[in-house]
């Protein structure tokens, strides 16, 4: 009876249809579609306006705006009636979640970006702005975040607006956020992660029961965690002092818990800059740690972004990002200017560290 | 339905920034269907006690669809009982179109297929590039998988596998792009759809296709293959636009942003405002271009490098992508074939040779580019360096059969070109 019942269950399922990534073609603006790898140039009437022209003389518009990336169907909706009205109903969404509208018909980008800052939305995060923030998901829904990086965001852009908004800055600012350090967030020219300061707690009943321990023990980049018996029962142990605290046991093994209400922090990298425009591409370097971990609205974290901001801002050169700006001051002027302590945690010790050391006498007085 | 008191996600309605608390809200108050009000007020529910605990709640378990072993984040609340209807809280990971393209009716039908059966919460996109439908039971996922699969859309990866591809809006509106990046992105992939589906890798492995070096994908720094349109010849110069670049915005401004930005000294303003380049040492890195859009563009002999190895820190740290191929045409059906030949060549080599839960660029730094590239049978070119060797301990037994490679590659090559 129990084989009967299996078999009918099995014929009820769908198998699925594994297409894969889809065509964009069949959602493509059909000016785009007819102008595809035909493209001649472009230009930025006004931020948050691109421009693109084709050799055939064909030209489309683009309005990008920024949401709250984590859209429900009510916003998405919305979205959908403003492209439908306004623009051609073909819309696509850039890496850092913002919506782009193409249309043909230049008269209709004023209207259209009226009814988006209508709708709360706002245009801009194109060319020399600071761009949306591309960040994780956090205490929403990531099993082993130590902030919530959707709030660290909207917090952020409360402030940052009206640099997305204008082109105010020397080049592109692309900013991230994680909520931890596997950094799902990415590189960016400034980035706000979390970093944790002590090792894991361990909670000593549950590893045998949920934890592969030879994997655990094969996940640690420093080696620091070896089998061990603790009260009588198969456990882990953490040498403390080689631990670098980066989470990395967490995940495969839940009772090792890293986060900590009172301990995990908020760490600033600069300096990643994903082009190879006029320099090779670069990952970002730390600038400040222990920044508390303060929600809802994380002061302290935009207080040091905003001012790294302006200083860049008001020093660097045209077409400069952060890390050219960097490379051609100094990190010791870096550091004068924003204010910041430079302290022994800077240097790096990981493998290959040196390499990051000064070994020449380039110095600035 | 009691709706749980969130003092501190409430600070996070107040600003100018589109808020997604009141997006929350808004399907908790106003949307019709009751399982939506009670699964988002219990999502909020446990939210504001992680704000006001600083901790998160959720952990992870299997959850899939039939057929797959994979594209399912499973959550499963840990304070559940205080928090009974969104205690399963699933992402589904949906491919998105190459170069995130998308009509309103197709987001509308993705919309009303959502609100059927998951929480109405949607991002475009994660990450690594999914559509995420955030929040379903582990019933309903089949159901909307089922629906939406019918119309078009896909699974992505989760866990060691072949993971969802990103690519630019590329030649579909850019005058920059080198390549055809969908067709790269979706051929690669597509290609991988058993490796994604059902995960049986060491780790996983990330394509991006990005059409020029700008790589707005970021692909040098995150994909374990990274596809970055570029070309050969001359760059095109339109002096004519060059010259009413230089009238309007002035000598000195060209000098400061253009000519002296170059990393290899290759831009010279000549006496009449018109420009020169030297191309045999211009690496297309895009800065000039970048600047004046309608006076550079890509030459005509367009093609792509291929790098690999991208990735972030753990396990031994950041690695970029490594040159494994210098320049490829994407034009035949024979150099799409051979891009896929090389993408298979390196995963079934990195499948068999990495360790459990190592990226390929790290296996690449623990067995040697060399070894990798003779396991994908690929010789190797000083496009691939930095710099040759530094340190002075080597065996080089080989080194006169290995020299004598090198002239007959070369010779080889000069009777391709002539």
């Amino acid at each position: 009876m129990a084989e009967v019942e299996v078999k009918k269950e099995k014929k009820q399922m769908r198998a699925p249809i594994e297409t894969g990534a889809p065509d964009g073609f069949q959602y493509m603006h059909p000016t785009m579609r007819k102008n595809f790898g035909q493209w001649k140039w472009h230009d930025h009437p006004r931020p948050g306006v691109l421009r693109h022209a084709a050799k055939s003389g064909d030209e489309i518009w683009t309005v990008r705006a920024g949401t709250q990336r984590i859209l429900d169907v009510f916003t998405l909706r919305t979205l959908c009636d403003i492209g439908d009205k306004f623009a051609d109903g073909f819309v696509r969404f850039t890496i850092r979640s913002n919506i782009e509208y193409m249309l043909k018909d230049a008269s209709r980008v004023e209207p259209l970006i009226e009814a988006l800052e209508k709708e709360g939305f706002v245009v801009g995060g194109t060319k020399n702005s600071v761009a949306m923030i591309s960040h994780t998901q956090g205490w929403l829904h990531c099993d082993i975040p130590g902030t919530d990086a959707s709030g660290v965001v909207k917090a952020m852009m409360d402030e940052l607006i009206d640099e997305f908004k204008n082109n105010d800055m020397p080049n592109r600012v692309h900013m991230t956020t994680s909520c931890c350090q596997i950094n799902c967030g990415g590189q960016g020219d400034i980035a706000i992660n979390i970093q944790h300061t002590k090792p894991p707690k361990i909670n000593h009943d549950l590893v045998s029961n949920v934890c592969e321990r030879p994997s655990v023990v094969a996940r640690c980049p420093v080696a620091a965690i070896r089998p061990a018996m603790v009260n009588g029962k198969a456990s882990l142990e953490v040498d403390e002092k080689k631990c670098i605290c980066c989470g990395a046991c967490f995940p495969p093994c839940p009772p090792m818990q890293i986060n900590d209400p009172e301990h995990s922090k908020l760490a600033i990298w600069v300096g990643g800059n994903h082009s190879n425009a006029r320099s090779k591409p670069t990952f970002q370097k730390l600038v400040a740690a222990g920044i508390p971990n303060n929600p809802p609205r994380w002061p302290e974290a935009t207080a040091i972004v905003k001012r790294i901001l302006s200083k860049y801002k008001e020093d660097a050169k045209d077409w400069e990002r952060i890390n050219d700006w960097i490379e051609r001051i100094g990190w010791p002027r870096f550091f004068e200017l924003t204010e910041l302590p430079f302290t022994k945690y800077h240097i790096d010790n990981w493998r290959g560290g040196r390499k990051t050391l000064n070994s020449s006498t380039y110095i600035r007085f | 339905m009691k709706k749980h008191d969130t003092p501190m996600l409430d600070e996070l309605e107040n600003g100018p920034w589109p808020s997604f608390i009141s997006g929350i809200k808004r399907l908790r108050d106003t949307h019709p269907e009751k399982r939506i009000n009670e699964m988002t007020n219990d999502l909020l529910g446990q939210l504001e006690h992680s704000y006001e605990t600083r901790k998160g709640y959720w952990k992870g378990g299997t959850v899939s669809v039939y057929g797959y072993g994979g594209g399912i984040i499973p959550r499963f609340s840990e304070v559940g009982d205080a928090f009974p209807k969104s205690k399963e809280f699933h992402t589904l990971r949906v491919q998105p179109p190459a170069g995130n393209f998308y009509t309103t009716d197709i987001l509308r039908k993705m919309a009303d297929s959502w609100e059927k059966y998951g929480s109405g919460l949607v991002t475009f996109h994660g990450q690594t590039g999914n559509i995420m439908f955030i929040g379903s039971t582990s019933d309903a996922t089949q159901h909307f998988f089922d629906e939406i699969n019918e119309y078009g859309f896909d699974l992505g990866g989760a866990g060691p596998c072949v993971r969802t591809a990103m690519s630019c809006v590329g030649a579909g509106r850019c005058e920059m792009s080198n390549i055809n990046e969908h067709k790269a992105h979706r051929l690669l992939v597509n290609n991988f759809i058993d490796d994604m589906h059902r995960p049986a890798l060491p780790y996983k492995f990330k394509f991006k296709v990005s059409g020029c070096a700008n790589d707005c994908m970021n692909s040098i720094e995150r994909a374990d293959m990274s596809i970055i349109g570029t070309w050969r010849d001359d760059i095109k110069i339109d002096q004519a636009e060059f010259k009413e670049y230089v009238g309007l915005k002035g000598r000195k401004h060209v000098i400061d942003n253009i000519v002296t930005r170059c990393p290899t000294n290759a831009i010279s303003l000549n006496d009449d405002d018109s420009v020169t380049i030297d191309n045999q040492n211009c690496v297309k890195c895009m800065h000039c271009l970048n600047v004046v859009p309608k006076a550079f563009h890509p030459g005509d002999d367009k093609g792509a490098t291929v790098l690999m190895g991208g990735k972030r820190t753990l396990k031994i740290g950041d690695l970029m992508g490594t040159v494994i191929v210098p320049f490829m045409k994407l034009e035949s059906q024979e150099d799409w074939d051979k891009l896929v030949e090389i993408a298979e060549e390196s995963i079934d080599f990195w499948a068999d040779n990495a360790l459990e839960h190592e990226r390929c660029g790290e296996m690449i730094e623990r067995i040697g580019l060399v070894n990798f590239l003779e396991g994908i049978g690929i010789e190797v070119d000083p496009n691939m360096v930095g710099n040759p060797r530094e340190s002075s301990y080597f065996r080089g037994d080989g080194w006169d059969g290995e020299a004598v490679k090198w002239y007959e590659r070369a010779d080889a090559k000069d009777k391709d070109t002539a």
